[in-house]
This record gives structure tokens, C-alpha cells and sequence, in this order.
């Protein structure tokens, strides 16, 4: 069989063998927890605690302003003993609610199952996924509520669940489809209650077909839900290029997949959804893969929001050599953090650990024009030509050149013999295009 | 072992990077033309040695001076020896030295960093060095000697163009190389297996080479059952002269070929077409170098024709 994918791309070194084959383990539940009041696209939480308070685990401690946000719960009970500002995974500092756990594991009264999840009506649908603050999990972390909204005009009549995984290391999807099948299931059912279309598909690549053939069996019962088994080829679990790989269809550009009737979620998301319908648990959990040279005993952890990375590396018998980066997501797209004292987000799928082994000096070379980076580009663009742009200040033209069709795969950048920094450059020019149509008129 | 007040590096995505390198491919390119040089010094000895090492040695002199006088970083990459070797390639082995070492700073001063040099020339530069040494001595840059034995005589293209009577070199001859002709041109073994060892590699694009001499193959293979010539007729354009190491190792040049996958077909097709134009309608026995020189020329104006369309940039769904 010939199986889909989408056109351009590379071919990585893998490294899931690592923990693709571990089973996830309940990581050990720290001391304290470090809840950040923004841990989503969009505007942050407002706290609904006070220092002294007593919280319960799965209480809400952060309520969502405006639309595109989503709410935040306690991951354990105990007590809150500072509202501080920490360095969030993602560069920025943001205030974080620190919760000292009494171990008494104690549920709020607003966890409770539903006895009949199977009745609910699209708009409770979202309404539940909006209070559990359910987000992507795949690392972009958009509210989910959002993306199930009706829009005016769109109808979707897919929607696709990305268990792609094609950043190197990464296994907690591999994991999750393996172990959670049933819920992943569920999930994509709920959301396509919750967005009114019959078409399900989940996406999966070649390199776990073992997952595949757990899913086939879990959605078998399940009416129009398909098994899609993709090529092995990074950015394959990319958005757009998700879509076109298993519909065929092209998100126009500037366009949201719904432009062609598509909603795209994680499998982890989903199986989240799930447990936020059935059982009315929050998002207060997600699983974690530490990997990476520099890790002595690389695992797939359960781990509570709020976690330490520190906690999970020690977990994972520490380091070994000379650690140089860590890598919060997969070493593709991910960030790397100045310090292992960061809490696990909900967007938190990876923590990478690399050695100086692993650096490369980063001596720049002219341009040669030997086009690798045109040949791999999913967007099709020509990353060498936008860098000439932006290196002129040509944002105009580099704007003609659709530079903001990007999508920041960094595939360009590592083929790049001349190691050329094209992603910072082609960013600048992304930036510079926004900033210039910001930027009020006349 | 990182402690939580040691700062760990950052850097921006990605954290992974293929091992490919440009030093790394210059390299194989020197590689790929192992085989050429050994043939090259085979047939033609010590002359063929002297012309190397010093269209060679200059251009790399010439290299050092040009950074040095334009105050750029020394990179001590190999490019400027490969220009060399590449217009030693294709100059005759008895061309006078100094005249080589002529068209070799040529080579690197005016056609590479007079336009800013690399990755920035217009031209390849081996080329724009042969060209200028066949404008400068249209005589010693003609004057072919036989392999081996070094007695004059003229190139396979040349008797075949004025029709002088003599004998044309037999196919295998022409395959091997035991024939006159440029230094690194005469065997179509050793450049073939040069050129299989950068397709190899991924340095070049099959497309270039493919379709340069496919369009020689198909138009001269048409010519030749004009001409009532056998079979042979196309095979031996592919394997005279200068084609197989244009197609090989100089039309696939990344600084001065498209960028574009179909832009190279474009590319190749051109290059075939203006060979077989000048071969047999031109004053010239040869066209490879100019015909790659004026592809060069438009190399620009290919890439903006083929273009490919940017992901999403599709008719409107509604």
C-alpha cells in the first residue's frame, strides 16, 4: 500500500527506540507544584485563590478571561503557599500558583462522572471542555472550546486526530495510543458530536504500526472512524500538511483548516476530552517523555501539571555527560530552557536533554545556492530567497513571496550546508510584515 | 551535571542539523574528479601535470589575495581549487603554462570575486577562465596533440567538423579517453564514474545531467539519420569533447544552475539544445562551455519561470 504523505520534508533520525518501547510510568508527585496562570494561546488566567487557601485536586484555581483562553485547575490537594512569578517553558515569566501537596489526593466536588456522557448536546459538549481547560497538546496549546465553535458559513465534515508524532525522541503519543486507545476513541467521538460532522480519522505513522493495529481494533465498533497510517517523513504531523496527506485538500493560505472543513486535535487531547466528559476530570495531567543523550534512564512519564522538570529528571536516574541544552518539546521546534527548574505546562510533551556531545560548531557559510532548502519545503517556498529579502529589508517583497506561509518546521535549517540561520531570518520578516499591517493607516 | 544556578545553553530551533556541510561537498567533488585527473595524466603526462598544477595552484593563490585585498574572512574552503582543476580540465595539455595561469586568475578574480564571490558569480567561473583564454590564443587553446605519443593532431569534433579525411577515433577509443582533446575531457569512463559518485552522494540533481544529455542524444540521434549516419552518430557526440564533463560537473554548478527542479530540466534541455546548434551549425566544432555560459546567463530569468506554486495557494474552496 501506498501511504499517503505530503510532498517535501526530510528524513530524521528518529531515536524513539529510547522509549518508544517503555510502558508510561505514574511519575512520582512532587512536594510542591508549580501551577503558571497561562499555560495556552491566548490571555492568561486570573487566580481564584489567595495564598493560605486549601484546594482540593481538580479544583478550579484559575479562571479564563475572554474567549480565546482557557481555565486552569489544581493538580493535587493541599494548600497555597505563594502566588509567584516563575520561567515558564516557553521563555516568558508568568505568575505561578505553588500548591504545597498534602498527599491526601483529595477530589473536588466538581469532579464527578457523568452517567450519560452519550446524550450531551454540542454546546454542553464545549461547555465541559471549556471548563476542564482542555488545550492542543500537541505544543501549540490553542483552547479546544475555540477551535469547536460553530463559524458562520464553515461547515466541517472532518476531524482528524494527529497521533503523527514526527519530532525526533518524542513517544507519549506512541505511548498513549497504545495504553488509552479506548479514550482516544471516545474523544474523537465527543469532538465530532461537538462539531456536528460524521467523518473521523486518525493519523498515524508508519514507524508505530504496532499503534495502528491497537487503534483499528479500539475503532472498529466506532462508526466512520478510519486508520490512517502516513509516511515516515518530518513535518508530517504539521497541520496543513496533516490534512493534505489524508484529504487531500489544501489550506489556502492565511487560512485555518476549517477553511476546508477540517478540525485537526492531538490524540492526547482527545483522550483528555474524554476523561474531562466521562468523568469530569480536569486538564491537570499529561504525559511527559524525558529523553535525550544527556538522560541516564530515558522514560515516558504520567505527570502532574505543575511538576518540576528537575523532579522528572531525577526520576529518570539524572544526567549523564556533559549537559548542554534542554529541550522543552522535540529538538525540531522545541525551546530550549536555561535551567531545569521550570514546571511541566499543558503544552509540555518532551523534555530533551542534550550533551556537548551533541553540538555542532555553527560556522556560517555564503549561500551556494544548491536549493536544498527549496527541495524539502512543505510550504514550497524558497527559504534561501526569502532570507535575501529579509536580509535587504525587503519585507514587502518578502510578503509577494508569501513569507507567511512559513510554518517554522525548521526543515530548511537542517539541510542547510552553508548552516545558514534561515528560520531567524525568514522570522524577522514574518514579524516585520505583521508589525507593518498592525500599524495603523494614513 | 547541571545544577539550577548553572545557565544551560540556548539557541533557537533546530537543536538537530544533517551532517552535510559545504566543505563537506566540495570535498566529494574533489573526489568525483579523481578519476578524470588519473585519466587525464594517464594520456597526457607530464604536460597535462605542469598545466594542473598550476591552474591549481594559482587559482588558490589567487583566492587568498582576493579575500585578503577585499578584507574577507579566509574560509579555507576548496572552491577555488576545484575552479581550478575544472578549467585545467578543459584547456588543451600543451596550452603554455603561463597562459594557464592566466586563465586561471581570470577565472577567480573577474569571474568569481569581482562579482562577489562565492555563491554570488553569474558565470562559472572554470568557464569564463576557458572562454577567455579561447577569445585571448584561439591558437594554442585549438592545437590538440595525441595521447601518449603527444604528436599534433586535431580533436575528434574538429576532424569531424572540417571533414579533413581522417580517421574518426572508434567508440571504445572515445569511451577510454585514448583520444586528444582537453586535459580532463577525453574519458567518458572516468567522468561517468565521477558523475555517478555525485548523484550518489546527492550533491547534484539527476535532472541536470539527464536532460542535457538526453537533448543531446535525441537531437543528434535525429541528425544522424538526416545524415544517413548510423547508430553511432549520437554516441559519439555524448563521448567527444566536452560534454560529458559539462554535464557532469559544470552545468550542475548550485551557485550559477536553477534552483528549481523543473527550472534544471529547462536548464539541461537548453544546454543539449545549444550544443547540438553549435556543433553543427556554429563555427565551432564544440559548444559545451558556451552553451552552459548563456544558460547561465538566464539561470535567473528560469528561476522566476518556474517558480513553484506556495503550498495553499490553491483555487478558493467556496
Amino acid at each position: 500500500m501506498k501511504k499517503a504523505t505530503f510532498r517535501g520534508g526530510i528524513h530524521l533520525d528518529g531515536h524513539k527506540e529510547l522509549t518508544g518501547c517503555l510502558e508510561t510510568v505514574v511519575a512520582h508527585i512532587p512536594d510542591r507544584l508549580y501551577i503558571p496562570l497561562s499555560q495556552h494561546i491566548g490571555a492568561p488566567c486570573v487566580p481564584l485563590v489567595i495564598v493560605g487557601d486549601r484546594v482540593k485536586k481538580g479544583q478550579k484555581i484559575g479562571a479564563s478571561k475572554g474567549f480565546v483562553s482557557a481555565p486552569i485547575h489544581a493538580s493535587v490537594s493541599g494548600t497555597v503557599v505563594a502566588i509567584e512569578l516563575m520561567e515558564h517553558p516557553g521563555g516568558s515569566f508568568v505568575p505561578c500558583i505553588v500548591i504545597e501537596n498534602d498527599r491526601k489526593e483529595e477530589w473536588a466536588e466538581s469532579v464527578t462522572p457523568r452517567s450519560d456522557p452519550a446524550s450531551l448536546t454540542p454546546d454542553e459538549l464545549r461547555a465541559i471542555i471549556l471548563e476542564a481547560g482542555i488545550v492542543g497538546k500537541g505544543g501549540a496549546t490553542f483552547p479546544s472550546h475555540v477551535k469547536y465553535a460553530p463559524v458562520e458559513g464553515k461547515i466541517v465534515d472532518t476531524v482528524i486526530l494527529n497521533g503523527v508524532e514526527c519530532e525526533p525522541y518524542l513517544t507519549t503519543d506512541h505511548r498513549l495510543m497504545l495504553e488509552r486507545s479506548a479514550s482516544i476513541v471516545a474523544g474523537l467521538v465527543y469532538i465530532m458530536r461537538a462539531v456536528g460532522c460524521d467523518r473521523g480519522i486518525i493519523a498515524i505513522e508508519e514507524n508505530k504500526m504496532d499503534a495502528v493495529e491497537v487503534m483499528e481494533k479500539a475503532a472498529a465498533e466506532a462508526k466512520n472512524i478510519t486508520i490512517v497510517v502516513l509516511k515516515e517523513k518530518y513535518p508530517q504531523g504539521s497541520e496543513k500538511q496533516l490534512i493534505y496527506a489524508c484529504t487531500g485538500r489544501e489550506v489556502p493560505v492565511g487560512g485555518l483548516p476549517l477553511a476546508v472543513g477540517v478540525i485537526v486535535n492531538n490524540v492526547g487531547t482527545a483522550s483528555a476530552l474524554a476523561r474531562a466528559v466521562e468523568l469530569g476530570i480536569p486538564f491537570i495531567g499529561r504525559n511527559v517523555t524525558v529523553s535525550g543523550p544527556g538522560i541516564r534512564n530515558p522514560a515516558n512519564y504520567r505527570v502532574r501539571i505543575g511538576t518540576l522538570f528537575s523532579e522528572l529528571i531525577k526520576q529518570s536516574g539524572g544526567y549523564v555527560g556533559e549537559v548542554e541544552k534542554i529541550i522543552a518539546g522535540g529538538p525540531m521546534m522545541g525551546k530550549t530552557v536555561f535551567s531545569d527548574n521550570l514546571p511541566v505546562v499543558k503544552g509540555t510533551s518532551g523534555i530533551i536533554v542534550f550533551t556537548k556531545a551533541e553540538s555542532r560548531s555553527s560556522k556560517e557559510f555564503a549561500c551556494v545556492r544548491c536549493a536544498k532548502c527549496i527541495d524539502v519545503c512543505p510550504a514550497f517556498l524558497e527559504p534561501t530567497s526569502l532570507v535575501r529579502l529579509s536580509k535587504r529589508k525587503a519585507w514587502e517583497d518578502a510578503e509577494q513571496a508569501d513569507a507567511m506561509s512559513c510554518i517554522e518546521c525548521s526543515s530548511c535549517v537542517y539541510v542547510c550546508p552553508a548552516q545558514i540561520p534561515l528560520i531567524q531570518h525568514i522570522r524577522r520578516a514574518k514579524q516585520a510584515i505583521l508589525a507593518a499591517k498592525a500599524r495603523p493607516q494614513g | 551535571m547541571t545544577t539550577s544556578n548553572e545557565l544551560l545553553v540556548v539557541t533557537s530551533s533546530p537543536h538537530v542539523h544533517s551532517p552535510d556541510s559545504v566543505p563537506n561537498a566540495m570535498r566529494d567533488v574533489l573526489i568525483a574528479l579523481v578519476p578524470a585527473l588519473i585519466a587525464g595524466l594517464y594520456f597526457f603526462r607530464l604536460p597535462a601535470l605542469a598545466v594542473i598544477v598550476a591552474c591549481v595552484a594559482s587559482a588558490y593563490a589567487a583566492e587568498i589575495v582576493c579575500l585578503k585585498v577585499m578584507k574577507k574572512p579566509q574560509t579555507g574552503e576548496v572552491s577555488a581549487i576545484i575552479t581550478g582543476l575544472l578549467l585545467a580540465f578543459c584547456i588543451p595539455p600543451h596550452l603554455p603554462i603561463w597562459m594557464a595561469v592566466l586563465g586561471s586568475v581570470f577565472s577567480i578574480v573577474i569571474a568569481k570575486h569581482l562579482f562577489g564571490g562565492l555563491g554570488q558569480n553569474i558565470f562559472n567561473p572554470a568557464l569564463i577562465g576557458r572562454a577567455f583564454l579561447l577569445a585571448s590564443f584561439p591558437v594554442a587553446m585549438t592545437s590538440w596533440n595525441s595521447p601518449l605519443d603527444g604528436m599534433t593532431t586535431a580533436s575528434p569534433l574538429g576532424i569531424m567538423k572540417e571533414a579533413t579525411g581522417q580517421a574518426l577515433p572508434s567508440l571504445v577509443e572515445l569511451f577510454l579517453g585514448n583520444i586528444s582533446g582537453s586535459i580532463g575531457e577525453t574519458s567518458a569512463l572516468a567522468l561517468l564514474l565521477g558523475g555517478a559518485y555525485l548523484l550518489y552522494r546527492g550533491h547534484i540533481d539527476w535532472r541536470i545531467p539527464g536532460s542535457f544529455l538526453g537533448t543531446v542524444f535525441i537531437l543528434m540521434s535525429i541528425a544522424g539519420g538526416i545524415k544517413g549516419a548510423g547508430i553511432w552518430y549520437p554516441f559519439f557526440h555524448l563521448f567527444a569533447g566536452g560534454l560529458l564533463l559539462g554535464a557532469f560537473f559544470m552545468a550542475t554548478d548550485w551557485v550559477t544552475t536553477p534552483v528549481t527542479k523543473l527550472g534544471r530540466l529547462v536548464f539541461g534541455i537548453g544546454c543539449g539544445s545549444l550544443v547540438v546548434l553549435i556543433r553543427l551549425k556554429g563555427g565551432y566544432p564544440e559548444g559545451v562551455a558556451y552553451s552552459i555560459l548563456l544558460m547561465n546567463l538566464v539561470t535567473p530569468l528560469i528561476d522566476r519561470y518556474t517558480r513553484a506554486r506556495v503550498f495553499g495557494r490553491v483555487k478558493s474552496h467556496a
